[in-house]
């Protein structure tokens, strides 16, 4: 059984025991463990990716159900397969850059846009010792890494040369932007609990109660905030399909394509995997191993956010504006002081009767911030008009027969 | 940074961008197409681009028999083709003075009614699918849609272009298992229909995405010639149904719906309530139907008197008109399509400047138009 | 139920204000010369006993001889239709006034009349063809056309 709730530390342990009795004695031990980082990094990398799988297999399964009709069912049981027919699909695709683009900005944006993704994953804790680094500032790690991906997204709707792209481009700076400030400000909620950005720590600091139940608002406004950074529904407007094709990669074909799709992917399981740390105890959990706890909160908290992109209409890009700037960013402000206040008073930790409480508050915060809160407010702007600027974008006007 | 002339405001200089939406585009609804100027997401002029759907259905019907026209008729809006039939029908009945059995005009309002529900669904579905609700309305819609269209494959054999409809009557009487099924679907639309109003008519986003967006005027609709639901959703309780009762439609009792300010969620509710109609509508037609003939005794190959007739159908889009011209030959020597959908796209322009870029797939969307009406 | 218009009765009245507007009045519809066409339809428009503030349909017929406009009116108000007709003689360059100044739903109609049948509509603020491409060459409605 320890084979089973220790997995990781016990066969990196293994393969270690097995490398020094095979390598010859004049190897240093250095290379040994440089092997051995260099395959937990390994590990690490291709967990997003076959997750990323999962997650498609599930995604498209789950709005199937949502949307009364099957979803793939036809590759393999169940099709479950069917990830893999698409992975073959798009790597056998042809790869058409096209003219008049800014090619080398063009072909380096897939991977600008996937390597921080990828970084994500080495602070993540998947267990009590089973993590690649130990950072003692993980979160905001995190936070900064995945920043990256806006210039990404502007590269490749910038140097695609289309304008649908370039209305996707402008979107993601404008959104992604905005949108990281209430992400911080809810993250501090949570450090100022715990008093650390280690996030092994933050795990620790959850082991019987978590946080979600001391920072109910702190997680809605992450919930939110991070949606609009994930470009889910309602908040998709980079890619919103029904107004600009597919937003910034809408020149983009074939495996380029893939990337993009698979960092988004796996920017959503790891996000996902973020806030089971920070608000749902992370690997903590009762007889399951921490990994496999962790697995069973980020495909849950995946299935919500496909619930919501199932659900929910598209916001317009002054509401979404609006949203983060008159609404989540005092919201989290607020979430902060109030957390403040809290660890101050109680300093020996929270008691326990604050939850309904906080939770009382979270909400009342939330319905009076709401009332504020005008979506109507954009009135149809005043443009110049008339027959003369149609005529002046317009070829001359036909008069008479040819 | 330059300086505007005159006040010593400071502003960006910016450049508007020319975008071509359409025809491939996902939210134009086939193969529509607007040459659009943006000042960032702001629209600031617009101009709609016809003909991509283009095939002459005008001329080609007078190359065609009075009866073979009518297979035209169901390629000009196909996803209602039983009220083009009915158009269609009546204006050659009205042309060539044939008066259809009682039977015959029942079965056609059924059949114009269930055409309107199926019709509607598909208009709400992809207006929803423009607010970005990926398909998940749209799915629900074409499950009752899929329903409806079962039970046209019942009296006709076809699901899309059904040419049922016949100069003096219907192709053939209804199949005796039609009734139950029609029975069994009318007392269950109702229930779907208070689903999509559950799900979407409080839904916030969808409000605030259309709620007092594209206000349509009473006036200038009746100046742009617009009708239909669009025409309704700005207040003019004018549905030829009632207000110039084609078949049987006056033997029913039933409301037309009419919006308050003409915005996009009026042309949503109305849309909605008029399925509700409709349903009404059915029922007492399928309460009231005769036993008798469902064909007058007309020839196959008719030679209407020389003269004109215009007969109009309240269709799904709005007012759908034929006006037909004989020579006392065996063909139409004239036949023009008044198509509401093309006609409604008057007033788009007008609609759509000074919105965003995403209020311009809404909006459009909103229209509910079908481009093989537009371009005939 | 809409009712047609007593053509005799209108065409009387017409005939006070434009006094040779009417060239013909029978059956259903008023037969106007094309000079009168934007005056009578404007006086359809402006008179409150006829409100005929919607204008249905713009229908180009040809006879060969001459080009037909049919017109169909409705008010709603009123509940009542009218056809007004007028043509167009001349098969190189027919033409009649526009009506888009007085409603605007002749705008798209008017240049389908002109795209398909070659009626030229003066006084359109827009006019240029719409469903075929702007290098066609002759109008396809025309009972004459042999195809491009």
């Amino acid at each position: 059984m320890d084979w089973f709730y220790e997995l990781w530390p016990k066969l990196g342990e293994a393969f270690r025991g097995w490398l020094e009795s095979a390598l010859p004695d004049s190897i240093e031990g250095w290379v040994i463990y440089l092997v051995l980082g260099l395959l937990s990094m390994l590990v690490i990398v291709n967990l997003p990716i076959v997750g990323v799988m999962a997650m498609i297999y599930m995604e498209r399964r789950l709005l199937g159900r949502f949307q009364n009709r099957l979803g793939p069912n036809r590759v393999g049981p169940f099709g479950i397969l069917q990830p893999v027919a698409d992975a073959i699909k798009i790597m056998t695709k042809e790869d058409i850059v096209p003219n008049g683009v800014d090619r080398i900005v063009f072909n380096i944006a897939p991977i600008v846009m996937l390597t921080p993704i990828l970084l994500m994953f080495a602070v993540i804790p998947y267990g009590g010792d089973t993590f690649l680094t130990n950072l003692n500032v993980g979160i905001l790690f995190i936070v900064a890494i995945t920043a990256v991906d806006t210039i990404a997204i502007f590269m490749a709707g910038w140097s695609s040369n289309n304008k649908y792209a370039l209305f996707g481009a402008m979107r993601a700076v404008a959104q992604l932007v905005s949108y990281e400030i209430p992400l911080l400000i809810a993250i501090l909620g949570v450090v100022v609990i715990t008093g650390t950005m280690n996030l092994n720590e933050i795990v620790a600091h959850q082991s019987s109660l978590p946080l979600i139940l001391f920072q109910p608002l702190g997680f809605v406004i992450f919930f939110v905030a991070i949606s609009a950074e994930l470009n889910r529904s309602p908040f998709d407007l980079l890619e919103a399909d029904s107004e600009i094709i597919a937003g910034f990669h809408t020149e983009y074909s074939g495996m380029k394509f893939g990337m993009f799709q698979l960092a988004e992917f796996a920017a959503l399981m790891g996000y996902s995997a973020v806030i089971a740390t920070l608000y749902l105890s992370g690997w903590e959990g009762p007889g399951l191993p921490g990994y496999l706890w962790l697995f069973v909160k980020v495909f849950f908290i995946f299935g919500i956010f496909v619930w919501t992109r199932a659900t929910l209409p598209r916001l317009r890009i002054d509401q979404v504006m609006a949203l983060a700037w008159k609404f989540l960013l005092p919201l989290s402000f607020l979430n902060v002081a109030i957390t403040a206040v809290e660890v101050v008073v109680w300093e020996n930790g929270l008691p326990e009767w604050l939850i309904p409480v906080n939770i009382v508050i979270g909400a009342g915060l939330v319905a009076i911030m709401h009332r504020g809160l005008n979506f109507q407010g954009q009135t149809r702007q005043v443009v110049p008009s008339g027959p003369e600027r149609l005529a002046a974008i317009n070829r001359p006007v036909g008069g008479g027969t040819e | 940074m330059v300086k505007t002339n005159g006040d010593a405001k400071l502003t960006l200089k910016t450049e508007e961008v020319m975008v071509n939406i359409g025809p491939q585009h996902p939210s134009t609804h086939g193969v529509f197409r607007m040459r659009v100027t943006f000042d960032g997401e702001v629209v600031t002029e617009l101009e709609p681009i016809f003909g991509y759907l283009h095939r002459g259905s005008e001329k080609l019907a007078e190359e065609r028999t009075y009866t073979q026209v009518i297979t035209l008729t169901d390629r000009l809006d196909y996803l209602a083709s039983m009220s083009n039939n009915l158009a269609y029908v009546l204006a050659a009945e009205k042309l060539a003075g044939i008066q259809p059995p009682e039977r015959a005009m029942y079965i056609r309002v059924i059949m114009a009614e269930l055409m309107r529900i199926a019709s509607h669904c598909m208009g709400l579905g992809f207006f929803i699918n423009d607010l970005g609700a990926l398909a998940t309305p749209l799915m629900y819609m074409f499950r009752e849609r899929e329903k409806i269209l079962d039970l046209f494959e019942l009296v006709c054999g076809a699901r899309i272009t059904f040419s049922y409809m016949r100069i003096g009557g219907v192709s053939g009487d209804l199949p005796e298992e039609f009734m139950p099924a029609l029975v069994k679907f009318i007392n269950e639309m109702p229930g779907y229909i208070d689903e999509y109003e559950a799900l979407l008519r409080e839904n916030e986003i969808l409000i605030s995405r259309t709620k007092d967006i594209a206000i349509l005027t009473a006036e200038k609709a009746i100046n742009a010639s617009v009708t239909g639901p669009m025409l309704r959703a700005s207040g003019v309780p004018w549905d030829l149904r009632k207000s110039d009762p084609y078949e049987v439609y006056d033997r029913f009792d039933f409301d037309i719906p009419v919006g308050s300010t003409g915005d996009t969620y009026d042309r949503f509710l109305v849309r909605l309530e008029e399925m509700r109609e409709s349903v009404l509508i059915v029922k007492q037609a399928m309460e009231q139907i005769p036993s008798g003939p469902f064909r007058a005794l007309a020839p196959a190959l008719i030679h209407p008197p020389v003269g004109e007739a215009y007969a109009h159908v309240e269709a799904p889009k709005g007012e759908l008109g034929f006006y037909l011209v004989s020579d006392n030959s065996i063909a139409p020597y004239r036949c023009k399509i008044r198509a509401p959908s093309f006609i409604n796209l008057t007033v788009l322009r007008d609609l759509i400047i000074g919105w965003k870029l995403a209020d311009l797939v809404v909006i459009f969307g909103s229209f509910d138009i079908n481009m093989g009406e537009v371009d005939r | 139920m809409t009712t047609q218009l007593d053509v005799e009765k209108l065409s009387k009245q017409i005939q006070q204000q434009f006094p040779d507007a009417v060239q013909d009045a029978q059956g259903d519809y008023i037969l106007l010369k094309s000079d009168y066409l934007a005056d009578v339809a404007r006086y359809c428009h402006d008179t409150p006993a006829l409100a005929l503030h919607f204008l249905s349909s713009v229908t180009g017929v040809d006879y060969i001889d001459y080009f037909e406009l049919v017109y169909h009116l409705v008010s709603f108000e009123h509940n009542h239709s009218i056809v007004l007709k007028t043509r167009a003689y001349g098969r190189e360059d027919p033409h009649v006034p526009s009506l888009t100044g007085i409603w605007q739903g002749a705008t798209l109609q008017e240049r389908e009349v002109y795209d398909l049948m070659g009626i030229r509509f003066t006084g359109h603020p827009y006019l240029k063809r719409i469903f075929l491409w702007d290098t066609f060459q002759g109008h396809p409605h025309r009972k004459d056309f042999t195809g491009a």
